[in-house]
């Protein structure tokens, strides 16, 4: 029994593993193998094989997003899910398509867009993965209309920690059967098990698309304006928030989809007074993260978006950091803000941290401010999720899923 | 001693509660016996009807301090037993509380009490152009705690999806008693997504945010006749796959059109094989657009006869004979199963030809009424229960429709719910894995498993003390104060 490394039982899996190079860090935190299943089969192995050495896991996707979350206490073994990129199964006529978790949604979206069908998800980044977009659960404008990614999600297959793989759902557009495992492990960060499998709810592909641009000073209440917008019977499917300087004018943009849409976008024009535009598809910066080293997401209410604004403005004037916003309205209406501290590292890392902290204390308790993602220094100043209600429930889920802890270990809010 | 267990839970509870509220009679707790569906009945060991999420937490802190299981209960209009009360437990009835507290037209939502029903939602709201999208059949009685639990479609899910997309906040008391707060605003493990559909298993829902949906510019509803139904189940798919996601797609088969004829007259076209009612909305542009593909595609199908009705009276009465299909069965039949299968769309012309089939072998009629659009047969099984042996042959049908609908990389249920009914069922959708790893949120939960226990899983899975890190000695052992066994 002795003499063999861990390297050699990962190995002896069959799984390719190979040494971490820097570029395999998670939030900073380098490991040290990085293994390449191809098949939710061999992520069981090598989890098996994981758990029997103690391993610290971290599932990993397009990488798009491996800054985000805190830095894990612990991580030995990377699982990169990108070797696990073929889509399952596609029956067009069912509108539904099973997918492997190391698939792209831009390499999807190709695949789907040959047969007239799409998966209503936005793209904030190029090269995301399924599994990275479920356990970020991230959004976009198109959330309006279509939910969010747990609203398309109809089946999921997880493998926990010890190897156990886990099937929920299906891939029939409408099931109870049973707990839905796809909607607890949409949005937790790799902290529960590795998404390896995925089912998703499909949509045709719009007949017609077209645009309502308009720009807003900020003074301009943005309330009516929303109301006005997400009540028309033109059925707007999405309305976006872009305002790369919180001290100038926002521009509005609502999508319309669907026949008759150039119409119908006319009519949502006159909705939006006389500076409003027409125009086709939407602009290319849609749903895009409006940075990238540190971004803040405050949660709201759709007819608190606009104190959330004035709530962003308020804090960029006063604590001098520079931001760009860009957001949506939805159930859960969005501001994603991009900061920008780049005026000395220790006087900047404090400015950011008391950004968090004043916008915060604004936009609570009718509404959150996560920290998506920031620079180590600023991190470790504030706290990154904030309030959340069920946190004690979450921490008894994550007790069972993973009572080892050895799922990217404090990864995820309250040290889960 | 149960008896003396619940005796004491009484006494603890009248207080809170108030003594009418707690009902230890035994002719009261038999009509608790039943929810929807009347063939499993068992009569409650004690009633409760609390009226503010106070009294919920008491009454589920004083179970759990006690160990004895809870059930909750909405209107009992449910159809898999799910409301099914516990002889050695306490029944929650929640139809007292019923207030709407909140109506935010500004942020699209409203608050209410899990006793309020579906419609009532809808009616507050319908005057301001607003309305509740998930739409049971029973909604005029279903209460919205009852959808949580349930995760109830209906009809028009097709496009607008489940309970679990419209709601946004729930109150919850958890099975120890606590109140708590699960909100879509929050980061994190879905918990609010986890909970409803859990049918009653994870806690009891005190509160409800639910999304409001702009009601559509226009409606038309379209009623199509073809000779049989695999014809109109070629029409669904033609519907489907030229990009329409129509409101609603409905179908009925021969024996359910005679059914509902002879029930309500609804006046169907004669000769009908099977209709189909397609529902469109939206703007009026697409719905324009979208009426004449579908009126296109019906007739290149096969349809005879084709009504359109565009205003709510003609629309009633084109929905009449399919919301009556259900009860109807009964004008043709003394008993009947009620399945509530789910095929992928394209699997359904096989899988009904495969029914009739199974059908004419065993000598049991089945009515098909189903939600097409979205795979989801409910299957009415017909027999006389006064004929010895034709309950269990329509028992023997109805499973092996389900099988069916599994074989086909289906579901055992659509909308129902597994509740006791078909939990028997769940071992063969899914691995012994997947259930324990359900199990594992129960388990975070309810670890005693009183919250509405014998639904959803045919082995409880025990839960056990929280594991806590396995790794590495326990501190009492290291000590050489205890020992490890």
């Amino acid at each position: 029994m002795t003499g063999r490394s861990p390297l050699d039982t990962l190995k002896a899996t069959g799984v390719p593993v190979r040494e971490a190079v820097p570029e395999d860090a998670v939030a900073g935190v380098l490991p040290s193998w990085v293994a390449a299943p191809g098949g939710v089969g061999e992520v069981a192995e090598i989890m098996r094989a994981a758990s029997s050495l103690g391993l610290a896991v971290v599932p990993s996707g397009g990488r798009t997003k491996a800054a985000w979350g805190r830095p894990p206490e612990r991580c030995d073994l990377v699982v990169d899910t990108r070797a696990m990129d073929r889509v399952l199964e596609h029956e067009a006529g069912d509108l539904v398509v099973r997918v492997q978790a190391g698939v792209t949604l831009d390499g999807l979206a190709a695949a789907l867009a040959v047969h007239g069908q799409e998966l209503a998800l936005d793209r904030p980044l190029d090269g995301a993965t399924v599994g990275g977009t479920l356990a970020t659960a991230t959004a976009g404008p198109r959330a309006l209309r279509y939910g969010t990614a747990r609203d398309l999600l109809i089946g999921i297959t997880v493998v926990l920690a010890d190897g156990t793989v886990a099937t929920s759902g299906g891939k029939v557009v409408k099931n109870v059967a049973g707990y839905d495992l796809g909607k607890l492990f949409t949005g937790s960060y790799g902290t529960l098990g590795v998404i390896a499998e995925a089912a998703f709810r499909l949509h045709p592909m719009a007949a017609e698309r077209a645009c309502v641009t308009s720009a807003h000073p900020v003074s301009e209440d943005l309330g009516p304006l929303l109301r006005r917008v997400t009540a028309a019977q033109e059925e707007v499917s999405a309305v976006e928030i872009d305002w790369p300087d919180p001290r100038e004018p926002y521009t509005l943009t609502c999508l319309v989809e669907g026949v008759g849409a150039q119409s119908r976008a006319s009519a949502v024009r006159e909705l939006l007074g006389t500076r409003a535009s027409v125009g086709g598809e939407p602009p290319g910066e849609w749903a895009r993260l409006p940075g990238e080293t540190f971004v803040l997401e405050a949660r709201v209410r759709q007819d608190d978006l606009y104190d959330a604004m004035l709530a962003v403005a308020g804090t960029v004037r006063v604590t001098g950091v520079e931001a760009a916003v860009r957001g949506w309205a939805a159930p859960v209406s969005v501001l994603r803000i991009a900061l920008r501290t780049d005026d000395g590292p220790a006087a900047g890392d404090a400015a950011g941290a008391a950004f968090v902290t004043a916008l915060r204390d604004m936009v609570e308790p009718g509404g959150r401010v996560v920290v998506v993602t920031a620079p180590e220094e600023i991190a470790r100043r504030v706290d990154r999720f904030g309030h959340i209600g069920a946190l004690p429930l979450m921490k008894r889920v994550k007790e069972r899923f993973d009572p080892d802890r050895s799922l990217s270990p404090g990864r995820f809010v309250g040290g889960i | 001693m149960p008896g003396d267990t619940l005796t004491l839970l009484a006494d603890r509870l009248r207080g809170p509660l108030g003594d009418q509220w707690v009902i230890t009679d035994p002719v009261r707790l038999r009509t608790y016996e039943c929810d929807g569906l009347t063939y499993h009945r068992a009569t409650p060991g004690l009633v409760v009807l609390p009226e503010t999420a106070e009294q919920v937490s008491a009454v589920v802190r004083a179970c759990a301090e006690a160990g004895v299981p809870f059930v909750a209960r909405g209107a009992g209009t449910g159809l898999s037993g799910g409301a099914l009360p516990r002889t050695d437990g306490v029944l929650i009835v929640m139809s007292r509380m019923r207030r709407i507290l909140s109506i935010d037209l500004p942020n699209r939502r409203a608050v209410v009490e899990p006793g309020v029903t579906n419609l009532a939602v809808t009616e507050a709201v319908r005057a301001d152009g607003y309305y509740y999208a998930p739409d049971p059949s029973s909604q005029q009685v279903c209460s919205i705690g009852g959808n949580v639990a349930e995760n109830s479609g209906g009809a028009h899910c097709l496009k607008y999806g489940f309970t679990v997309n419209h709601i946004l906040a729930l109150e919850i008391v958890s099975p120890d008693g606590d109140i708590m707060q699960l909100d879509a605003l929050d980061p994190g493990y879905d918990l609010l997504g986890a909970f409803i559909g859990s049918e009653g298993t994870l806690g009891v829902a005190t509160k409800i945010t639910v999304r409001l949906t702009r009601a559509p510019e226009v409606v038309t509803t379209v009623l199509a006749a073809f000779p049989g139904v695999a014809a109109g189940g070629k029409a669904v798919s033609a519907i489907i796959g030229s990009g329409i996601v129509p409101a609603a797609i409905e179908m009925m088969d021969a024996l359910a059109i005679e059914a509902a004829e002879a029930a309500v007259a609804c006046r169907y076209p004669e000769g009908a094989g099977a209709v189909l009612i397609v529902e469109l909305d939206g703007p009026a542009a697409e719905v324009a657009g979208h009426f004449e593909q579908v009126e296109r595609i019906c007739r290149e199908e096969g349809a005879f006869e084709i009504r359109v009705a565009d205003d709510p009276a003609e629309r009633a009465a084109i929905w009449k004979g399919r919301k009556s299909a259900f009860a109807a069965v009964g004008r043709i039949s003394p008993a009947y199963i009620v399945q509530d299968g789910v095929v992928p769309r394209t699997a359904l012309p096989g899988v009904l030809a495969r029914i009739a089939e199974l059908s004419a072998e065993h000598g049991i009629r089945v009515a098909n009424v189903f939600h097409a659009g979205d795979g989801n047969l409910h299957p009415l099984v017909l027999f006389d229960d006064a004929e010895p042996g034709a309950g269990e042959r329509a028992e023997h049908v109805s499973g092996m429709i389900l099988d069916l609908c599994i074989e086909h990389g289906g579901s055992i249920t659509g909308e129902h719910g597994v509740g006791v009914d078909k939990a028997r069922y769940m071992p063969k959708m899914f691995t012994e894995d997947d259930l324990d790893t359900m199990q594992l949120v129960r388990c975070a939960f309810d670890p005693k498993g009183l919250s509405n226990p014998g639904k959803v899983f045919p082995t409880p899975r025990l839960c056990g003390e929280v594991p806590g890190v396995r790794k590495g000695v326990h501190p009492l052992v290291e000590s050489g104060k205890a020992e490890q066994f």
